[in-house]
């Protein structure tokens, strides 16, 4: 799954003592951790992005959870089942991340079930044949992968060090992913239909992945500064389609755009125009499942509300017992 | 018109093997539908965790007959499954779900700790496995029967709803008797009243199933049947 770094609204330089050794320990590559001092909107934006990133992979759990029943075999379903089963645990541990820097998980289960918090819009698009999984993993776990790398040279310790472990997971899955789509390009006619119609809607919405072009951005990159974030949107983007056309056309599949072509020049695939419409809509509410990715973890957690009152209320039996 | 279900050879090892596959595979299925939907994050990993554990198992058991496990789990048809009705019942609410674990779990663990001296080596391998998984699973479940059973009104209220309703499904589980034992002090701690035995439905391992093994096949099989021989 994904994380996409923020940008930062520049505030006014502080030149106190300690932002001054705090930016002189980020520039000196040092990692920031929880009990340090940092700047409170240093603070702020990390629990922004750690938990956007938590709740992208929790949220993510539903789209690749739709195809758990039915995969197709024993060996893809246990493997579908342990992917998903990872995402959740990168949420856990992401959440952890998030709750060094003060603020409880319930207060972030909270901003995301209100409507309040963002998760990655690649979620509110709907998997809807098994090709869809392989397509997943191969593109959204792989743009996951060149958004997450730098990620684990961030500047806070805590989100650095679980991204080496999730980065780990991600590119396992995303090789998992491409053998699904391998093996479908690799069968009969309708499965590689079934896989060319998976890309088709999957790769315009990946590539809005990685956020807004770098020249429509407002805010002035804090981010890059604070080495929370080290490379642009348009780079990673870049990066991304690079790696992953030629993994395309390996396997006979088309891309849907008609302005894809070789640059010999630059040594980059050159790509058309990314429809940032459809992407501020969805961001804004109007994807084809929002509505249902939100309802589906809201009906988890009020339908699990008495399970948690339940163990609350035996664990505060036991310690009176005690 | 041809069919894409196959035959299974009506040998007693085979038809063993199955039953015990089939358990595995279907209440592992029924734990796999959990995911996404759990009352906590951590208990989201578990049972995915035990969902895995028995999809594994079902998948060393399959193997172990020598046939394809892929044509075992996605062409038979329902009456040719092996498995307790128990395994397919729809999971209910959380209590549902972890009193049919903790019932059928103790059922599985005692099967298995005595199958680690079977004189069949594949099985006395698979055994040696299945028997750590499924302590845990005991364990796991156990915990939330007590903690449900003891915790609010409410959360008593459902457990003892789920029991009561899965009761009759326990009829055919071996050794009963210690079986019993196994569960009682369990239920005692949980403040859960053991329901009485009367009418026990059908073991299924005869192939007599519930309405629900047919929904959840359906769902589970649709892609081998859709395009039959393609390798996925």
């Amino acid at each position: 799954m994904y994380s996409q770094a923020l940008n930062t609204k520049e505030t006014a330089a502080d030149t106190s003592p300690e932002a001054t050794r705090f930016q002189a320990r980020i520039d000196a590559e040092d990692r920031i951790e929880p009990n340090d001092w940092m700047p409170e909107a240093y603070r702020r934006t990390l629990i922004r992005q750690i938990s956007q990133h938590a709740h992208s992979e929790i949220v993510g759990m539903l789209p690749e959870g739709n195809w758990i029943t039915r995969a197709p075999s024993l060996r893809r379903k246990a493997a579908l089942l342990a992917k998903v089963q990872d995402e959740g645990g990168h949420g856990l541990y992401l959440y952890a991340a998030a709750e060094t820097l003060g603020v409880a998980r319930e207060e972030l289960t909270d901003q995301l079930l209100s409507g309040r918090a963002k998760y990655s819009s690649i979620f509110n698009y709907p998997t809807l044949t098994w090709a869809d999984i392989g397509t997943i993993g191969w593109l959204v776990d792989g743009a996951a992968i060149m958004n997450q790398i730098p990620l684990c040279r961030c500047s806070f310790g805590p989100y650095a060090r679980a991204m080496v472990r999730i980065c780990r997971e991600e590119s396992f899955h995303q090789r998992q992913g491409y053998e699904i789509v391998m093996t479908l390009c690799q069968g009969t006619p309708e499965q590689k239909a079934m896989a060319q119609d998976a890309l088709n809607r999957w790769w315009w919405p990946c590539l809005m992945m990685f956020g807004p072009p770098d020249g429509a951005s407002e805010h002035s990159d804090t981010s890059m500064r604070w080495k929370i974030k080290r490379f642009s949107n348009d780079g990673l983007r870049q990066k991304f389609v690079d790696a992953t056309v030629p993994q395309g056309r390996y396997l006979g599949l088309t891309f849907p755009d008609p302005d894809l072509r070789f640059d010999d020049e630059s040594g980059h695939w050159r790509f058309g125009p990314i429809d940032w419409d459809e992407f501020r809509r969805v961001l804004a509410g109007d994807g084809p499942c929002n509505r249902e990715r939100l309802e589906a973890r809201r009906k988890a957690h009020d339908d699990g509300a008495w399970v948690r009152e339940a163990a609350l209320a035996y664990a505060a039996k036991q310690r009176i017992a005690a | 018109m041809t069919t894409t279900s196959i035959a299974v050879p009506d040998e007693p090892r085979i038809q063993t093997l199955l039953g015990l596959a089939d358990d595995a595979l279907i209440l592992g299925h029924r734990l796999s539908e959990w995911t996404g939907h759990a009352p906590t994050l951590e208990e989201e990993l578990a049972l995915a965790n035990i969902a895995l554990d028995l999809i594994g198992q079902a998948r060393m058991l399959y193997q172990a007959t020598g046939l394809d496990e892929d044509a075992l789990a996605y062409l038979r048809d329902p009456p040719q499954f092996r498995n307790m009705p128990i395994a397919e019942l729809p999971n209910g609410d959380f209590a549902f779900t972890m009193v049919r674990l903790f019932l059928v779990s103790v059922a599985a663990d005692r099967f298995w700790r005595n199958a680690v001296a079977s004189e069949d080596p594949t099985i006395a391998a698979i055994a040696a496995k299945a028997e750590k998984e499924t302590a845990y699973h005991v364990r796991h479940a156990a915990a939330w029967v007590i903690r449900l059973g003891d915790g609010t009104p409410e959360s008593h209220r459902r457990a003892q709803t789920a029991l009561n309703a899965l009761w009759p499904y326990t009829g055919g589980f071996a050794d009963r008797a210690g079986w019993l034992q196994a569960v009682a002090p369990v239920l005692s701690e949980a403040t859960l009243v053991q329901p009485a035995d009367g009418w026990m439905q059908p073991s299924g391992r005869d192939g007599r199933h519930t309405e629900h093994l047919g929904h959840l096949l359906a769902e589970m099989q649709i892609l081998p049947r859709t395009h039959p021989g393609a390798t996925w």
